[in-house]
């Protein structure tokens, strides 16, 4: 542990107390909440949370109205209660919505909500996005659900197989509300994911290094890293599906050289780490709280982090285990079930470290632990039969049987739903004003355990009896009757008790930004401090991971203003930008407020792409400007001009401004950089994988255009030359602003000129996107290249508008170096795509 | 596990100091695990090469492939050729068998889970399942990869018989219709033009769109497992499939009088 200077582990409080009159209202006053419905302008972290929190949980209920639907429908064989038809698309939306609307967005939910005040910062660090991700959620989602009532919701499962969900087998919208629906739902997903990185990164309080972290921070870390990287790939399938879909760009389709088993390695390296991105923030959870009840620290907190992050890497090499029945090769079946079993061992770790924590303290048997001992025991249950599926002589029997269903609800609901519902328990106190009841906790826990495991255990045995996935019916006399039955009536056990919890939340959940119920359960986390809009009134100087054990009189010291930064120092929303590894303060980075050009940019984008299903492109196209239009109306007001230095307190003094790699921009960008590769990867994955599918169909080398390749290269060699110069003349504060402006509009041209040389020569060439799997690959890249372009001229234009409005100079250069980061990015990925397109060919041909 | 739980909260002090520690989660949380892991695949790779039947040659190759929603199956008929064959499959007692499995449309997967794991249909590819029946028997088999529609109807009887009776039944189709009632549902099936999308092998019924009829009379189930092959299924098949298996290829034919459709009926029932 390094010892900072300015973190003097001893001595007098940072600020003398009592504070100024007038310093807390003037605090009160920059994070005032908008009063009456303007409410929903907010962009804090604790009103969108509720929002996000509320939305996930009435996507859970509804969902759980559609998995009780689908019980009803297989209570008795042969019932007809519900049509096939309806069926079909009842249990392809029950999947859907609580893997992309309920289970993702309730941890994301969780760690806006929770991660600011545990962290010791007053927001996260871009509170507009994190609004604007929330609404471009809530209102696909609300479509998206909606499409059921008119009977053209996606009937093709929640993973969505081609050929099935190709236009020849599902000519109807079902399939394109999914794709892009739930496509841009994800990005939703992504741009949460970068806040929270960057948040739980750069905003902890002073002095919280890494390994002082809550345990559900480095879970919300490892979650956000791995969106970043797992979301991409499903983005891409759902592009490549879609433009199948629309264009007939046959990339799935086997007579024409595409693959189906192509969209299955795209969407499983996706889909897999989607487990553990919804279970490891659940884990996290539980790691807060079982310290807590048992009166003692996290045992084995090291032993935990290590395997935290070993589960973010290994569980993106085991996709190919859902893919044991298609056929491929006994050796990558071998690796894969290897890999499989590799990744149970992180989780032996956790569950031991739990116990070990119990088995040091006391466990005080609350609602909440005894949520955490149902998680134990049906989410070990749920490993041990993973284990079992990982077995491929096994999981030729067991795969798509209810065996499965039974398996992956053990693993999602124990493993998720169990430590969410002992969450909900444990934290409405820091941010109600009434606690939950115990005595409704305790009978609704006890029905929906018994309900669960009476619901779900049958299964197993009704798979191995032979009951495949996803039938609508089936016939009596086949040992199926009484099992479905059983389960049957478990569900809606299950179902009552959490209507129990609903009951609870109706009755006491008073959520409040100044008058919790409070530190209940005497836990040691920041969160627990008091709390108000602008989080706590001064943030406290952290030196162990229990401060508030630790010292006792925290929350009074905090309350007083003893601490750093108890008002604020430019009139803005702030927060402390603290460093990466150790949490020392940085500068102060001021906030945006309440606004409405995010909540316009979030109903046009939504509009743009629901629109766009309905094959309203005239109307979609409309939406789409004005969401970028209003997107450029929110980034215009962020980025204020350096205010000089403010004091904390304790004699720091903090800079207002910050460029570079210090600046919280820098770190959002690179992250935004990491996820467009993590989509180019994927590309490269589906062009290799094609190419050993069918490599009929790649071109012999004569085939291929030469000029115009040449013609892009240089292109953007040239852009590369102009972004040089633009950024030299930023720097150093040469030449006239017009200059400038000319560079980067100069730059911009080159850019796309040479995506449109290298378009051009394919199609001069004689290829079109309709022939095969490689022509369809190829104009797949233009699209991705075009994306990308597409970000960077709206963003040049946005600097050169900036620079022309005097809003840049060498030291207020944040949009410059932003602007920079993606125009090379954009540059690099150009070339690699056109080393790729034009290169592989050659090299295949030999 | 749940011991110990049970022995973190409530156990003996002793017994809970030494489950509190970094060596306990090491030896319970990885240690233990490791082991039994490694132990257990090894067993299912080991299992995994015996049940691939790698080392032993087929004895007979059987073509099956997923149609939406029905299976049609080729056996080789010895001389090059093959037998057409629908919704039942037929297989000799103890005999190593190849089953290749393809795919005419969406992807489907072959399961019958007395006999063996499963595997999937996947159109523009080639899987092939090795599968041995020990014994004499009829096993239901279901379509396992969801297919669309009326997927949950895609079903099918395996019948394992001693190898003699296999070869007899093999080579044993087409008796002709017998006088009367099956003789006027034979011209109703051919005037009603059924022979475009359905085979009957020695008549001039050849369509290969839907399954081959050649043997109905003998099988199990109609409709891919849908019905009892009664005559009173066969009539409500061919009038009202769509409500029996919704979304079924087979438009309902709604022509017929009562008494033609028991003509047709005892015609297919005939067929064996």
């Amino acid at each position: 542990m390094t010892t900072d200077p300015l973190l003097k582990p001893e001595g007098p409080l940072p600020n003398p107390v009592p504070r100024p009159p007038g310093e807390l209202e003037a605090l009160e006053k920059a994070w005032e909440v908008p009063k009456g419905w303007r409410i929903i302008s907010e962009v804090n972290n604790t009103v969108i949370g509720w929002y996000f929190i509320a939305a996930a949980f009435l996507f859970f209920l509804l969902a759980g109205v559609l998995g009780l639907l689908i019980r009803l429908q297989l209570a008795v064989p042969g019932n007809s209660f519900l049509s096939q038809e309806t069926y079909n698309q009842i249990f392809t939306m029950h999947g859907t919505v609580m893997m992309f609307l309920f289970a993702v967005p309730a941890v994301e939910a969780a760690g806006v909500l929770l991660l600011p005040s545990m962290l010791g910062a007053r927001d996260l660090p871009f509170p507009r996005l994190g609004a604007f991700a929330f609404w471009t959620y809530l209102i696909g989602g609300l479509v998206f659900f909606c499409t059921l009532f008119a009977g053209t919701a996606p009937d093709g499962g929640w993973f969505m197989y081609p050929p099935l969900t190709g236009q020849r087998f599902s000519p109807g919208i079902g399939a394109d509300w999914w794709l892009l629906g739930i496509g841009f739902i994800e990005i939703s997903a992504i741009a949460g994911a970068i806040e929270i990185i960057v948040g739980t990164l750069r905003t902890r309080a002073p002095g919280m290094t890494l390994t002082r972290m809550p345990i559900f921070a480095w879970t919300m870390l490892i979650f956000a890293f791995m969106v970043i990287f797992a979301f991409p790939a499903v983005i891409l399938a759902t592009i490549l599906l879609e433009l199948e879909r629309a264009f007939d760009w046959p990339f799935f389709i086997a007579e024409r050289g595409g693959d189906p088993l192509l969209w299955q390695h795209l969407f499983w390296f996706f889909g897999h780490p989607e487990v553990y991105i919804i279970f490891l923030p659940a884990a996290g959870m539980v790691s807060m709280i079982v310290p807590t009840m048992a009166g003692t620290p996290l045992v084995g907190y090291r032993l935990i982090v290590v395997a935290l992050v070993a589960v973010g890497f290994v569980s993106f090499g085991l996709w190919a285990h859902h893919m044991f029945t298609t056929g491929i090769p006994a050796w990558s079946q071998g690796f894969f079930s290897a890999a499989s079993m590799i990744v149970a061992l992180p989780s032996g770790i956790q569950i031991f470290s739990w116990i070990a924590t119990m088995a040091a303290g006391r466990l005080r048997l609350t609602t909440a632990s005894l949520f955490v001992i149902g998680f134990l025991l049906i989410f070990t249950l749920g490993g041990l039969t993973g284990v079992m599926v990982a077995l491929v002589p096994f999981d030729r029997q067991a795969h798509d049987s209810y065996f499965v269903v039974a398996h992956l609800h053990y693993v999602l609901f124990g493993g998720m739903v169990f430590p969410l519902l002992a969450a909900i328990y444990y934290w409405v106190p820091a941010y109600s004003r009434l606690a939950l009841s115990e005595r409704l906790g305790r009978w609704a826990f006890a029905l929906i355990f018994g309900g669960f495991n009476l619901a779900f255990l049958p299964m197993h045995l009704t798979g191995l009896l032979g009951m495949p996935r996803r039938v609508h019916t089936y016939p009596s006399g086949l040992g199926w009757d009484g099992l479905n039955l059983l389960s049957t009536i478990g569900a809606f056990v299950l179902a009552a008790g959490l209507l129990l919890i609903v009951i609870d939340l109706a009755l006491h959940l008073r959520p409040t930004n100044g008058a919790p119920a409070g530190d209940v359960w005497k836990a040691g986390t920041l969160e627990w401090l008091p709390n108000d809009n602008h989080a706590t009134r001064s943030i406290p100087r952290v030196a162990s991971r229990e401060p508030l054990w630790a010292n006792p009189n925290l929350p009074r010291e905090v309350e007083d203003g003893a601490w750093y930064l108890p008002n604020t120092a430019t009139g803005w929303r702030e927060t402390i930008v603290t460093s990466p590894l150790h949490g020392e303060p940085q500068y102060l980075m001021r906030l945006s407020g309440p606004g409405w050009a995010h909540l316009a940019a979030a109903v046009f984008t939504a509009g743009f792409f629901l629109l766009l299903t309905v094959k309203a492109v005239a109307l979609a196209l409309t939406c789409g400007v004005l969401a970028i239009a209003a997107i450029l109306v929110w980034v215009w007001e962020t980025d204020p001009p350096p205010a000089g230095q403010v004091s904390i307190g304790g004699g720091i003094l903090l800079p207002t401004y910050a460029t570079g790699r210090l600046s919280h921009s820098f770190w959002a960008m690179i992250t935004l950089i990491l996820t467009a590769a993590a989509l180019y990867l994927s590309y490269l994955f589906s062009y290799l994988y094609l190419w050993t599918a069918a490599p009929q169909v790649w071109p012999a080398p004569a085939r291929l255009p030469t000029a115009e390749p040449l013609a892009a290269a240089a292109l953007l060699a040239a852009s590369a030359a102009l972004l040089m110069l633009a950024l030299r003349l930023v720097r150093n504060a040469q030449g006239s602003r017009l200059t400038l402006i000319a560079t980067i509009i100069l730059g911009m041209i080159a850019l796309a000129g040479g995506l449109a040389s290298d378009a051009a020569g394919w199609w001069w060439a004689g290829f079109r996107p309709t022939s095969d799997g490689h022509t369809a690959l190829v104009a797949a890249n233009m699209v991705l290249q075009a994306q990308i372009v597409g970000v960077v001229l709206v963003m040049g234009g946005f600097a050169a508008a900036r620079h022309a409005a005097g809003k840049i100079d060498p030291t207020r250069r944040v949009v410059i170096d932003n602007l920079a980061l993606f125009w090379a990015y954009a540059i690099g990925q150009s070339a690699f795509g056109m080393a790729l397109t034009h290169g592989f060919p050659r090299l295949a041909a030999g | 596990m749940a011991g110990a739980v049970a022995i973190a909260l409530w156990g003996p002090e002793r017994w809970r100091r030494l489950l509190a520690g970094d060596r306990a989660i090491r030896l319970a949380g990885l240690g233990w695990p490791s082991v039994t892991l490694a132990v257990l695949l090894a067993w299912s790779l080991w299992l995994m090469r015996e049940s691939s039947g790698v080392d032993r040659p087929a004895t007979l190759s059987i073509e099956v492939t997923g149609e939406r929603w029905w299976w049609r199956v080729l056996y080789p008929d010895g001389r090059g050729g093959s037998i057409p064959e629908a919704n039942e499959l037929r297989l000799p007692v103890g005999a190593e068998v190849d089953l290749v499995l393809r795919s005419a449309d969406v992807i489907h997967s072959f399961w019958v889970p007395s006999l063996g794991g499963k595997l999937d249909m996947v159109p523009g590819r080639r899987n092939v399942l090795r599968i041995r029946a020990e014994r004499p028997g009829v096993y239901r088999g279901q379509c396992a990869e969801y297919c669309g529609g009326p997927h949950a109807q895609m079903a099918f009887f395996a019948i394992a018989m001693p190898e003699e009776e296999f070869r007899r039944w093999l080579l044993s189709a087409g008796a002709g219709p017998g006088p009367g009632a099956a003789e006027r549902g034979a011209a109703l099936f051919r005037a009603a033009g059924c022979g475009a999308c359905h085979a009957v092998r020695g008549t001039d019924a050849v369509g290969t769109v839907g399954p081959d009829l050649t043997r109905l009379g003998s099988r199990r189930d109609i409709a891919a497992g849908a019905l009892a092959n009664t005559p009173a299924n066969l009539r409500r098949f061919i009038t009202d499939g769509q409500s029996v298996k919704p979304g079924n290829r087979m438009p309902e034919f709604k022509i017929f009088t009562a008494a033609e459709l028991d003509d047709l009926a005892a015609y297919l029932t005939g067929l064996r």
